[in-house]
C-alpha cells in the first residue's frame, strides 16, 4: 500500500500523561512520527494542540484518526490535506563564514541571522516544510555545525 | 462532610451499588483496607494472588452485566494485575482497579514497593488516573465506573498514593461523570439501518456473524428475534456463544480457527454478512484476503476503530447494538424465511456432510466429557474455561442456552483465566453451578486459588480434562513442527485429589464416563471447591481446524 505524507491535528485535554498515551499509542500499534509539536491552545483554558506528521496509507491514517478519538482526553481530531503548514529551523555555521550570504539565504527562505558569537552565527528560517527542507540543503555549503528543526505546525484553512 | 481519601473510595464504591469487591492488601492500599474493615456493605474478596483477584472480577462482571471490582497494593500487587487488566481489556469487560501507590513525595524515588502503573496500564486499560488530590477523587470514581460501563466497554486503573488515601477533605460524590472529550456513539444512523435493510431484502445467501458485542449489549433477544423473523442462519464467535442457543435451528456452530465445516464453509459462501458486535478477529476470518470474498458486509459495532479495521465493511452502522436492533427490526418487512430455503438446506446439507464431532475409543474423550457435563448441568450450569484444547472442546460441543453462560478468556488467551474468573461467576450467580473446564497446564497457572474458594464458600467444580500435555501447543507441535514434542509433556504431574483435599476440597480421578457423572452430581451436592481429573486420550486434536493464515474455507477435518 502507499504511503503518503499526512498532517494530524488533534486537540487534547491539557493533563499530565496526555502525550504519553498519543505517543503509546503510535508506538504500540507501529505507527510512525515524522515529527510532533505540542503546545497550549492560547485563550483556551486546559487544551493543548498536538501536530503529528506521519507516512502511511489512507487506511492506516483512517485507524489512527479513530484510534486517536478513542483515547478519553482527546477532543478533536483533523486530518486533511487542506492546511496551512510552517515550520522553523535554526542553523549554527562557523563565524568564518560569510554573514551576508548567510544572511541572504536565510532571507530567501523567511529568516534572518538572530546571534552572533564569539565563534559562531545562528540563523532561523521559518516556512513550509518542504521549503526547510531546500534551506537546509543549501546551507550546506557554510558548513553548519548543528542544524534544528522544530516540527511542523498546521492550521486548516 | 470531611472524610478521608480512602473513606471515600469506599463510599463511592458503595454508592456505584458495588456489594462485593476482589483483592489483595499491602502497604501502599493500607488505608483503603481499613475503611473496608470498618463496614459491612461491600463484601471482600481475599484472592490469594493480584492476577485472581481480576480475573474474579472480570467473572463477575460478565456473568452480571455489571462492573466488576478489584483492589491491589502498589508495586508487584499491581504488576500481579497487569494479565487482568490485559486480559479485561482485550474481551472488552468493565471493571474499575484501584491500585496503592507510594505516597506522592516518593513518586519517582525508585522507593520500596513503588513502580510506573499508569504507565504500564496506559496500554492496557481503556483509561487511567493518577490521583494526586482527594479532592478528584469522587469525580475520578464516577469517571472511572462511568467509562467502564459506557461505550466499549473496558478496564479502568485508578492509582492512589498513600498520602492522598490519609489525606481528609470535602466528600461530594457527583450524580453522573461529565466528560466533554468522551461521547461514545449510542444511536445508529437511520438512514444506514435502512440501508442494511434493503441490502438483506436483496441479498441471497445471508448470514448472521453474531460477536461478543452482542452479550456486551444485552442483545441477544433482539438477535433470535431478528433471526427468527427473517430465517436467515447465524454464526457465533467465541465470545458469542450463547447467543442463539444450542438448540436453535437457526444456529449452525462457532466459526473461524475451530469452528465447524458448515459454519466456516457459509462464512466463505455467503452474499451478504450481518456482523453483529464481533471484531473480525484473526482466528475469526483467517486470511484476510480469502475471507468472506463473495459477501458485502454489513457491521454494527459501538466502536468505530473496529469497523473497517481488518476487513472493510459496505454498510457500517456505528452504534449501539440494542439501540441499532431496536431500530431495525420494525423495518424488517417484506422478508419471508422461506426465501433463503435453499440456502439453508445447502448449509445443512454440508453439516451433515461434516458434523462437529469426534470418534469414540477405549481411553475417554475430551469431547464426550463435555457433552456428559452438558446433559448432567446443561442450563443449571455457567461455564468457564482456560484457554486451550479444553477450550475449544467446551466452546464446540457445549450446549449452552443462554447469553453470559460462558465465561471465557477469548482476546488475550490467559492460562490461568479460568478458576478466578468461574469463582467471580459463582459471586456474581449463586444460584447456578460454577463450571470450570480446564487442563492439566491451565489449572496450575491459578491453582492457590483453591484456598480462597474455600474461604468464601465459592464452590467451583474443576473439570481437568488430563491429557498430560500442554494439549494445544502439542497440537501444533505434531501438525506443523513434526510431531517434536518441545517441552509440553507434562507427565509428572501433582496428585490432583490430594492437592485439592489439602485445601479442604473434594478431589475426583476420573477413568469412565460412569465415575464423571457421579463426580459431577457429587461434586454439586457437596457443594465445595472440587477438582475432578479425567484422564483424556492424549494425542486427540481439535478438529476441524483452519491453520493459522489459511482460508477459513481449507480446513483439516481430522
Amino acid at each position: 500500500m502507499r504511503e503518503d505524507r499526512h498532517i494530524i491535528s488533534v486537540i487534547v485535554q491539557n493533563e499530565s500523561s496526555v502525550l504519553a498515551r498519543i505517543s503509546g499509542l503510535f508506538a504500540g500499534r507501529g505507527y510512525n512520527i515524522e515529527s510532533l509539536t505540542v503546545a497550549p491552545v492560547p485563550n483556551d483554558s486546559g487544551l493543548s494542540r498536538l501536530t503529528i506528521e506521519t507516512y502511511g496509507s489512507c487506511k492506516t491514517v483512517t485507524q489512527i484518526e479513530k484510534q486517536l478519538n478513542k483515547l478519553i482526553p482527546v477532543l478533536k481530531v483533523v486530518e486533511k490535506d487542506d492546511f496551512v503548514e510552517k515550520e522553523m529551523a535554526l542553523v549554527k555555521v562557523p563565524i568564518e563564514e560569510s554573514l551576508s550570504d548567510v544572511d541572504a539565504l536565510a532571507r530567501a527562505y523567511n529568516g534572518k541571522i538572530v546571534n552572533v558569537g564569539d565563534g559562531s552565527i545562528i540563523c532561523m528560517v521559518a516556512d513550509e516544510p518542504t521549503r526547510v527542507a531546500y534551506f537546509i540543503k543549501a546551507i550546506q555549503k557554510y558548513n553548519p555545525i548543528e542544524i534544528i528543526r522544530s516540527g511542523v505546525v498546521a492550521l486548516e484553512r | 462532610m470531611e472524610i478521608s481519601g480512602s473513606r471515600m473510595v469506599v463510599e463511592a464504591l458503595k454508592r456505584e451499588g458495588i456489594d462485593t469487591v476482589f483483592g489483595y492488601p499491602g502497604g501502599a492500599i493500607m488505608n483503603v483496607y481499613d475503611e473496608l474493615y470498618k463496614q459491612d456493605d461491600i463484601k471482600h474478596v481475599l484472592t490469594r494472588h493480584e492476577q485472581a483477584a481480576i480475573h474474579a472480577a472480570e467473572g463477575f462482571a460478565k456473568v452480571t452485566g455489571e462492573v466488576g471490582v478489584a483492589i491491589v497494593t502498589s508495586g508487584p500487587g499491581f504488576t500481579n494485575a497487569v494479565t487482568g487488566l490485559a486480559d479485561a481489556y482485550m474481551d472488552s469487560v468493565p471493571i474499575v482497579v484501584i491500585s496503592g501507590q507510594v505516597p506522592m513525595a516518593l513518586i519517582g524515588t525508585d522507593a520500596f514497593q513503588e513502580i510506573d502503573a499508569v504507565g504500564i496500564s496506559r496500554a492496557c486499560t481503556k483509561h487511567n488516573y493518577l490521583v494526586t488530590d482527594a479532592k478528584d477523587l469522587p469525580r475520578v470514581i464516577k469517571e472511572a465506573f462511568y467509562i467502564a460501563r459506557s461505550g466499549r466497554p473496558g478496564p479502568v486503573h485508578v492509582d492512589i498514593p498513600k498520602d492522598v488515601s490519609a489525606q481528609i477533605t470535602e466528600f461530594v460524590y457527583p450524580d453522573k461523570a461529565e466528560i466533554p472529550t468522551y461521547n461514545p456513539a449510542f444511536k445508529g444512523d437511520l438512514e444506514k439501518i435502512k440501508n442494511a435493510v434493503e441490502a438483506i431484502k436483496s441479498s441471497k445467501r445471508p448470514l448472521l456473524y453474531v460477536g461478543g458485542g452482542v452479550v456486551q449489549s444485552n442483545s441477544g433477544n433482539l438477535v433470535r428475534e431478528f433471526a427468527e423473523k427473517t430465517g436467515i442462519p447465524a454464526v457465533e464467535t467465541l465470545m458469542a456463544r450463547g447467543v442463539m442457543g444450542s438448540t436453535n435451528p437457526l444456529l449452525i456452530s462457532m466459526v473461524g480457527m475451530h469452528g465447524s465445516y458448515a459454519a466456516n464453509i457459509a462464512m466463505s459462501e455467503a452474499d451478504l454478512l450481518i456482523s453483529f458486535g464481533p471484531r473480525f478477529d484473526d482466528r475469526v476470518t483467517g486470511k484476510l484476503s480469502e475471507f468472506a470474498k463473495e459477501a458485502k458486509i454489513i457491521h454494527v459495532d459501538i466502536d468505530p476503530s473496529s469497523v473497517d479495521k481488518l476487513v472493510a465493511s459496505h454498510y457500517p452502522i456505528i452504534g449501539d447494538l440494542h439501540s441499532v436492533l431496536t431500530d431495525m427490526l420494525p423495518l424488517i418487512t417484506e422478508i419471508e424465511p422461506e426465501q433463503f430455503e435453499d440456502w439453508r438446506d445447502a448449509i445443512e446439507k454440508n453439516d451433515k456432510l461434516h458434523p462437529l464431532g469426534y470418534d469414540k475409543g477405549e481411553a475417554i474423550k475430551p469431547q464426550e466429557v463435555i457433552e456428559k457435563i452438558g446433559e448432567v448441568f446443561g442450563d443449571r450450569a455457567n461455564i468457564s474455561t482456560d484457554v486451550g484444547q479444553h477450550q475449544m472442546w467446551a466452546a464446540q460441543f457445549y450446549p449452552f442456552s443462554r447469553p453470559r453462560q460462558f465465561n471465557t478468556s477469548g482476546g488475550l488467551g490467559t492460562m490461568g483465566f479460568g478458576f478466578p474468573g468461574a469463582m467471580g461467576v459463582k459471586a456474581g450467580d449463586r444460584d447456578r453451578v460454577a463450571v470450570n473446564v480446564t487442563g492439566d497446564g491451565s489449572i496450575l497457572m491459578n491453582i492457590q486459588e483453591l484456598m480462597t474458594a474455600v474461604e468464601y464458600e465459592l464452590p467451583v467444580v474443576n473439570v481437568i480434562l488430563n491429557n498430560n500435555y500442554l494439549g494445544m501447543v502439542r497440537q501444533w507441535q505434531t501438525l506443523f513442527y513434526d510431531d517434536r514434542i518441545s517441552e509440553t509433556d507434562l507427565t509428572v504431574q501433582p496428585d490432583f485429589v490430594k492437592l485439592v483435599e489439602s485445601f479442604g476440597g473434594v478431589g475426583y480421578r476420573v477413568e469412565t464416563m460412569e465415575e464423571l457423572e457421579k463426580a459431577l452430581l457429587d461434586a454439586e451436592k457437596r457443594n465445595v471447591v472440587a477438582l475432578i481429573d479425567v484422564k483424556v486420550d492424549r494425542r486427540e486434536n481439535v478438529m476441524p481446524m483452519v491453520p493459522a493464515g489459511g482460508s477459513l474455507y481449507n480446513m483439516m477435518l481430522r
